[in-house]
């Protein structure tokens, strides 16, 4: 009972001030963690050990995402695509983690993490599939890459759930679970947090904070100021972290790994700004300003850090339409090997529900596929119906 | 050995556990409190605290954190503590466990059993009594299992916790400690997906599962004696997958059939057994598909419990309206 002389440990001390017994919110939003100004300036003992090639990887990256993104949004509008999700204005969020996470460590996307993706190890013509909408493109478990949670929030907990796995086979690895500032308003978000928290689930709960969740605003979102701060009120660190320094996300996270691997969920913060629309279904005329998105294309990280390297003097040794050149081609090779990709069988809806096929599902397969030799017209029916 | 229902759930966790130190316990007062009911009792002392753990109140991050350790390579046994709980959780048996191998095309998957009390009967609080399986059999991709007697409930359970895939073990908990029975000691499986002809007849089929069955099997004797006739009863012990040719099968001998369960009736899973007879069986019927079922209404507190519960006469009656039901126009 020794453990009890001064109480359990939720007790407290007692006090008569009410005002040291109130937990407040903090008065101002919390400082972001920054590296590079916004005119890529920065104070060279602040700047990380990486060496040049890395910094030019990290260039190639963010040239890539806006690459693809351009591209994408380009396809679908042609109807070549489905409904895709745009990353412009995040790319240094985005990378600088990806960038920070070890071989081992498994990536949890949300759906606007393309390049995070690709650095696991995705191949280009996988992202370019599954915004086409085949199911084959998530088949990324060589690249320790989950599928994207489309569902706002369920990959919270299945992540915790899968980091707390990790520990269990002291594995030195973790789980980045990236999500959007909407996610934390959901109750699988505070329940797997919370739930992490308690198993000692290495993960890495990693915010890039755009602003909105489609048409609301970070305010409509939570009364709180920060993402970050969700952390304490289950017992775990939160960081802030300038989104748009694509060098300061990359420093945080690599600290913050470090952390989450002995056993502390922690979050990330990345306060940035999506300059697309929600999507290519979306009008954000309808609930934002243009001087709002002005104000942010002006502060937009690519750009920043070609600033940086200019500074630095590593542009110099780079060929910037090149790199771009590179990344139109990479897409180019990706685009004819979605194209080639070999439409499957009707039965591939079928076959993964489980392992083994139970017999009311291989009756619905055969009836079915009996159905389309007696009227092969369905087929001609599915090609020309109106679509989007 | 002799035992009750519970303490054959107790003694399938043990089994698996002792088989397979990738098999983790965990929810919540399962670890220190042995459960609400005791199932996992001693479990925490033969195992320790990493693999039989008690869990924060959160049935969504119990449900979710077992398919991330199940993707893992662990075989979590998560227990939701009363069914009427399992609605929080809903959306991650939707989202993720039921779709896990299918989004990922077999790359990833969700080997995990969720085991939850359902039903009523044993004057618990309000949200302690639901039965909603027909909506958890409505998932694509989540098996359901159902046992009434204590070695089915050692065997379905310990064939879950095996299984490739997710599957939801309804425990009957009116029935978990109303009686004894033999169940076969150490390892004992029965098939997911295989009803039990519980007793053959000639003249109508009654199908039931779970809580319902003692009833059921307990009308059909009383009308056996009262009216000379005889009786098929069907224990499902699986609603998903349905073991439609056993039900089927017996159908096309009976030409009758009546269904017994104690959720409400709409939506309830005695209509997906309606429509397979109907799709299966139609021209045998000799009349209607009679359904013996819980009220369309919320389960009632304990106050009024036995009223909303089918109960032997009830299902008597229901049985008998389908003995003298005619078919034709």
């Amino acid at each position: 009972m020794s453990q009890l002389d001064e109480g359990p440990a939720y007790l407290g001390a007692a006090s008569e001030s009410l005002a040291e017994c109130t937990i407040s919110e903090p008065e101002r939003t919390p400082p972001r963690y920054q590296i590079v100004d916004a005119d890529g300036s920065y104070d060279e003992s602040q700047v990380p050990a990486i060496g040049d090639e890395e910094l030019i990887d990290l260039y190639r990256w963010m040239v890539l995402q806006q690459v693809v993104d351009d591209r994408m949004v380009k396809l679908q509008r042609r109807g070549e695509m489905g409904t895709y999700a745009s990353v412009r204005g995040q790319e240094a969020s985005v990378v600088g983690c990806a960038f920070a996470l070890e071989d081992d460590d498994w990536l949890f996307p949300y759906g606007r993490e393309g390049a995070a993706e690709l650095i696991q190890g995705m191949p280009l013509r996988d992202l370019l599939l599954y915004w086409r909408g085949v199911e084959d493109a998530n088949k990324q478990a060589a690249n320790n890459t989950f599928p994207p949670a489309i569902a706002i929030g369920t990959h919270i907990p299945v992540g915790v759930g899968f980091a707390w796995g990790m520990r269990l086979d002291d594995d030195d690895a973790i789980a980045a679970l990236y999500h959007g500032d909407g996610h934390p308003s959901t109750g699988e978000y505070q329940a797997g947090v919370n739930f992490g928290s308690v198993v000692d689930a290495p993960a890495l709960l990693f915010c890039p904070n755009n602003g909105y969740s489609i048409s609301a605003s970070f305010e409509q979102q939570t009364r709180a100021k920060s993402v970050a701060q969700k952390g304490i009120a289950w017992g775990i660190d939160g960081i802030r972290v300038d989104g748009n320094d694509v060098l300061a996300v990359y420093d945080a996270v690599k600290t913050a790994r470090e952390h989450v691997a002995d056993g502390n969920p922690t979050i990330v913060e990345a306060v940035t700004y999506r300059l697309d629309a929600h999507t290519t279904n979306d009008d954000p005329s309808r609930y934002r300003d243009q001087a709002e998105v002005d104000w942010w294309e002006d502060r937009e990280p690519v750009g920043r850090f070609e600033s940086f390297l200019q500074q630095r003097g590593v542009w110099d040794d780079i060929d910037p339409a090149a790199i771009r050149e590179e990344a139109n081609e990479q897409f180019d090779e990706a685009k004819a090997a979605a194209d080639a990709f070999e439409k499957r069988d009707v039965s591939e809806m079928f076959e993964y529900l489980y392992d083994d096929l139970p017999p009311e599902l291989e009756r619905q397969l055969k009836d079915f596929e009996s159905f389309l030799e007696a009227r092969p017209d369905a087929y001609d029916y599915i090609e020309h119906r109106p679509k989007g | 050995m002799n035992a009750t229902l519970v303490e054959a759930v107790n003694d399938a966790l043990r089994v698996a556990m002792a088989d397979d130190d990738h098999v983790v316990v965990y929810g919540e007062d399962v670890a220190q409190q042995g459960g609400v009911f005791r199932a996992t009792e001693g479990l925490k002392d033969e195992y320790g605290g990493e693999r039989v753990l008690d869990t924060p109140i959160t049935e969504i991050a119990i449900a979710g954190s077992a398919v991330g350790l199940a993707m893992r390579g662990y075989r979590p046994v998560a227990e939701i503590q009363f069914s009427g709980f399992i609605p929080p959780a809903f959306n991650q048996l939707v989202s993720m466990a039921s779709r896990i191998r299918w989004r990922t095309r077999g790359e990833l998957t969700a080997p995990m059993v969720i085991r939850a009390p359902y039903g009523g009967g044993v004057r618990a609080l309000e949200h302690h009594s639901e039965s909603l399986e027909a909506a958890y059999a409505h998932i694509p991709g989540l098996q359901v299992v159902v046992p009434s007697t204590p070695a089915d409930t050692k065997g379905l359970l310990l064939s879950a916790i095996r299984d490739p895939d997710p599957v939801l073990v309804l425990e009957p908990k009116r029935l978990y400690r109303s009686f004894r029975d033999e169940v076969p000691e150490g390892e004992h499986t029965v098939p997911i997906g295989e009803a039990a002809v519980r007793t053959e007849g000639e003249d109508i089929t009654v199908i039931s599962w779970g809580a319902t069955m003692p009833d059921t099997l307990a009308a059909a004797e009383t009308l056996e004696e009262e009216r000379d006739v005889s009786i098929e009863v069907i224990d499902l012990r699986s609603i998903s997958p349905l073991d439609r040719e056993t039900v089927l099968e017996s159908v096309r001998k009976t030409g009758r059939a009546a269904i017994v369960h104690e959720a409400a009736k709409t939506g309830g899973f005695a209509a997906e057994l309606v429509a397979t007879i109907n799709e299966g069986a139609l021209m045998h019927l000799e009349a209607p598909v009679g359904r013996i079922t819980g009220f369309d209404v919320p389960m009632p507190m304990l106050a009024m419990e036995d009223f909303y519960l089918p109960n032997p006469p009830r299902i008597e009656e229901g049985i008998k309206d389908v003995l003298d039901g005619e078919g034709g126009v």
